[in-house]
């Protein structure tokens, strides 16, 4: 039994999910294989040879794999899928993009956002927002799966010495080709790795009242969420976004401004450790979710509050 | 150029679902169903594409049972301009949609399909790629920007990171995410017209597709609640509970 990880990176460094889904393949057991695609990713592929309990790193550096189009990467994993029980991607906009793409040619339902292993073939997976949790059993020759981060405790990034091996394999399918990237440029914690995180909803009433919160998360060194709310309005790019079809976060503590707490809000964040919500609302439901809340006006409690921690 | 829409019936978002008290499933007696929201966008963004004269037909199709036929009339109401239903009472998987979409997209050979980037209730996030694969076309996800020239359409995709833009090769796949546009409510002149354009009723065995499943669903459960906590009166209180009691700042 061997599992292949589908390396997830940027600016050639592995991305923090991909440590997250190699425990998940721990937890499965057997071998783990990664492979890194993309071109001009020598130092990537000798990153992730050094992430703990990983045996074997395939290199597929090729111009085709530049920017991860599914088209061409999908054909990739489906030639190599042959000789693995199991395939993972951290759930992703990425690994979301490429594996269902994987999985039909395999003709294999695809498992999504497992958030734990109960065995070899058999994982939990949310569904409905959170608001149920179902366990699905697979019996495809091949599973198929991505794996929500935050049900898994990364892995070590360094300690393992993988062999890297070279894929020659080219796919370029000359359907499609990269335009343009407009990536948000922060120098706080990428949001889904972040310790603490700060988001703000509907209640921030602009997009200029974020600069609040950014001055509290320097200060904590907490990323910025949104809800929803504040995305739809046009306060802060959408790529702040928490929630059901946003970004899933879990970290130690998360604390909301602002946010009524809608079903969907609450699916991105719930599994945080400690909750804070500052709300003037009382009724809000986001109280029903938070460990310590406050009933204030938020201009008042956020200086308050950068002032004191 | 004709559209491809497909639309899923799902509870509606504004549901809380409770879990069986048998594990099987969630109890959907008696809830209101809708058109999954990202589905809705995805019509309407047909419907603009044919404002601007580049579609020429909307046709929207749904896998589902009979009463998927309320979303579809929805859908007409919007502005498809006819309906296909492929029926069938199980709960299929997103490979089994992906199956079925892709024998009406050889029967209907539309040049560009929307689809919703996830149903709400599932949340698999999976068709619309797997339709792509099948069928052997380009694939937009997340798309927030749709623009068509020529023989190639351009898709501006949400990222994790940011947006993305792709330019794909007609014909092609296209999901919508949440930023694409804001759909339009039916008006009643609208709906009373929907209820007489054509909604054809096939089977996935017409179609000659296996709806067969690697995927077993053992049980379904509640998630573990969160209870609230305690309401604090003032920013320093909080403060101290966050240094001393939860030892988190």
């Amino acid at each position: 039994m061997t599992t292949l990880v589908i390396a997830e990176h940027e600016n050639g460094a592995i991305a923090p999910a991909t440590l997250n889904t190699v425990a998940a393949a721990a937890k499965i057991g057997g071998d783990i294989h990664v492979l890194v695609a993309g071109h001009n990713i020598a130092a990537v592929g000798e990153a992730a040879a050094k992430i703990a309990g990983v045996s074997k790193v395939l290199v597929a550096d090729n111009a085709a794999y530049e920017h991860q189009l599914p088209e061409n990467v999908a054909p990739l994993v489906v030639e190599l899928a042959s000789a693995y029980s199991h395939v993972l991607a951290a759930a992703t906009s990425n690994g979301k993009n490429i594996l269902p793409r994987v999985a039909a040619h395999l003709d294999v339902d695809q498992i999504s956002e497992i958030i734990s292993v109960e065995s070899g073939d058999t994982f939990k997976r949310p569904i409905y927002a959170g608001n149920a949790i179902s366990t699905v059993q697979s019996s495809a020759a091949v599973k198929v799966i991505t794996v929500r981060a935050t049900g898994f405790d990364a892995v070590a990034a360094e300690g393992g010495s993988a062999s890297i091996e070279a894929v020659s394999a080219a796919h370029d399918a000359g359907k499609s080709s990269f335009v343009s990237e407009e990536l948000a440029k922060s120098d706080r914690p990428e949001l889904t790795a972040a310790k603490i995180v700060v988001s703000g909803g509907r209640g921030m009433q602009n997009g200029g009242n974020f600069k609040h919160l950014y001055t509290l998360a320097d200060k904590l060194g907490a990323a910025v969420g949104a809800s929803r709310a504040a995305v739809d309005a046009g306060f802060v790019p959408n790529d702040m976004q928490v929630g059901q079809t946003g970004k899933i976060v879990a970290p130690q503590l998360y604390i909301a401004v602002g946010i009524s707490g809608a079903i969907q809000h609450l699916a991105g964040m719930k599994d945080s450790k400690v909750i804070v919500a500052i709300n003037k609302d009382e009724e809000a439901p986001i109280f029903q979710v938070a460990d310590y809340g406050l009933v204030a006006d938020l201009f008042e409690a956020i200086p308050e509050l950068e002032k004191l921690v | 150029m004709k559209v491809l829409v497909a639309v899923k019936r799902v509870v509606d978002y504004n549901v809380k679902v409770r879990v069986k008290a048998d594990n099987s499933g969630v109890d959907l007696a008696n809830v209101k169903m809708s058109m999954n929201p990202f589905c809705e966008i995805a019509v309407e963004e047909a419907v603009r594409l044919k404002e601007k004269g580049v579609a020429t037909e909307i046709v929207v199709v749904s896998i589902g049972p009979t009463t998927a036929q309320e979303q579809l009339r929805t859908a007409l109401a919007l502005g498809a301009d006819r309906a296909i239903l492929v029926e069938s009472a199980d709960e299929l998987t997103s490979l089994a949609v992906a199956k079925l979409l892709k024998a009406v997209v050889d029967k209907e050979q539309p040049q560009l399909v929307i689809l919703g980037k996830q149903a709400i209730d599932s949340d698999n996030n999976q068709t619309g790629q797997m339709l792509a694969a099948l069928s052997g076309y380009a694939q937009g996800t997340f798309a927030s920007k749709v623009e068509v020239s020529g023989d190639s359409v351009n898709v501006t995709r949400e990222i994790d990171a940011g947006a993305q833009t792709v330019s794909l090769r007609l014909p092609a796949i296209v999901t919508t995410d949440l930023r694409l546009n804001e759909p339009r409510y039916a008006s009643l002149p609208n709906i009373m017209k929907a209820k007489k354009k054509p909604l054809e009723v096939l089977t996935p065995d017409a179609l000659g597709v296996s709806t067969a499943s690697t995927n077993k669903t053992l049980k379904v459960e509640a998630p573990a609640a969160r209870s609230a906590g305690i309401k604090v009166k003032s920013v320093a209180e909080l403060v101290d509970k966050l240094k001393n009691e939860a030892k988190v700042i």
